[in-house]
């Protein structure tokens, strides 16, 4: 009876994912056993991580006897596919990901690499945060935030518009509103 | 002989000097009546003239951003288009035709008012300085060849830095009395405190005409700036 239960449990992937850049820091903390713990503990059944251009490479496996099950791949043309797979997505910082999987409705947690040089990317993952629409993170607290993170206190993400700045647009070269 | 010249020479010189003076204080009025002029909306003009528009793509986030603009500009008002990217960036040219193709579809006309050309990059990212020397100076010969064939009425733009000669080249035709046209900057949804690098050398220097932000906290910090809300 347990085993039939463990069959048709429900698949439940945290998608990882570095987009074009070189993260090693996030796929290697996303590979901790701690963390990987913690995931179980929440119920999550798969973990897929997108590496990017990094050379760490993170550790298969096939989940048997209820451990996680573990996939990684570099590049993808189908990332939105897994995004939409997705039960929660752990990515990094970079706009078109955060934006594309808000608008997706999926959990976020943004993972915000300070490594790299000019590092604006933390003021737009911390100003969401602030506001309610991920959790934000550094690749040294982020078992830490799975651990402590309430999903059902974050709020959806309305779609922004273009449409103020149109008119700005039109106003300011003569066309008339309508 | 030589004394003559020499004395001619020395006449000549406080003229000289003068001529250079005026030139001088005439090229510095004309540079502060268009940074002043710069900014004001137009007024007398026919309403429904279409505008020539450049749309300088930046790549990636960038490019999603503008393309989200440019889906509510009405078409008609804004045409021929020229879309420049990055010769390095090959999405984002592929996006914009995408764009571009979708809108011939639509609106049943037969010819497209697009299009679209790739700009050199004056540094790639871990490119020698030495080196960049060189690719710099292509890249603003090659800018300037673009932006005299265009000559754009309108340019959209949003960084990062591929904007900026372009923006700089339309402010010298300002000058000249070249070619007029109005610069609007959209800046980055990721810039929630300071701004960019491109859109602060656009706001201090007046080159932009209309500035945008994406955040109340910019907005405060640069007064000039207009706050637009989230265009993602």
């Amino acid at each position: 009876m347990e085993e039939t239960g463990d069959a048709v449990k429900e698949k439940k992937l945290v998608f990882v994912t570095v987009g074009t850049t070189c993260f090693d820091a996030l796929v290697r903390a996303a590979d901790a056993q701690d963390l990987k713990g913690e995931l179980l503990k929440r119920g999550y059944t798969h973990l897929l991580i997108q590496m990017g251009r990094g050379s760490y490479i993170p550790t298969k496996s096939a989940g048997e006897d209820g451990s996680l099950a573990v996939d990684y791949f570099t590049f993808s043309s189908s990332i939105a596919d897994h995004l939409r797979s997705a039960s929660l997505v752990i990515s990094h910082a970079g706009s078109g990901s955060i934006f594309e999987t808000l608008r997706l409705g999926k959990p976020l947690i943004v993972v915000v690499n300070e490594d790299l040089m000019d590092n604006h990317q933390s003021e737009l993952a911390e100003e969401l945060a602030e506001r309610k629409h991920l959790y934000c993170a550094r690749p040294q607290n982020l078992c830490h935030t799975i651990a402590s993170m309430n999903l059902e206190s974050l709020l959806p993400y309305c779609p922004g518009d273009a449409t103020p700045i149109a008119k700005l647009i039109n106003r300011f070269l003569g066309f008339p509103d309508d | 002989m030589e004394s003559r010249n020499g004395c001619c020479f020395s006449d000549l010189s406080p003229n000289f000097i003068t001529y250079i003076i005026v030139a001088l204080a005439i090229g510095i009025l004309r540079v502060l009546y268009v940074m002043y002029q710069s900014g004001k909306p137009f007024r007398h003009r026919l309403p429904e003239q279409p505008l020539s528009t450049l749309v300088v793509l930046g790549s990636g986030g960038h490019t999603a951003e503008m393309l989200n603009v440019l889906s509510v500009l009405q078409k008609g008002r804004f045409a021929p288009r020229f879309y420049v990217a990055a010769a390095t960036d090959n999405m984002s040219l592929l996006k914009a035709r995408r764009m571009e193709a979708s809108i011939t579809e639509t609106s049943g006309f037969k010819e497209t008012s697009a299009q679209f050309m790739q700009i050199y990059r004056s540094r790639e990212v871990g490119q020698s300085y030495i080196t960049s020397v060189w690719t710099t100076l292509i890249a603003i010969a090659h800018a300037f060849w673009l932006m005299i064939r265009m000559r754009p009425q309108v340019i959209l733009c949003n960084g990062p830095g591929t904007c900026v000669p372009l923006c700089v080249i339309a402010f010298l035709f300002k000058v000249a009395g070249i070619r007029w046209s109005t610069i609007f900057y959209v800046e980055s949804i990721a810039r929630v405190k300071r701004l960019s690098l491109s859109g602060l050398l656009l706001y201090q220097l007046r080159i932009a005409d209309q500035f945008y932000v994406q955040w109340p906290k910019l907005q405060r910090k640069y007064p000039r700036a207009h706050y637009v809300g989230c265009l993602m």
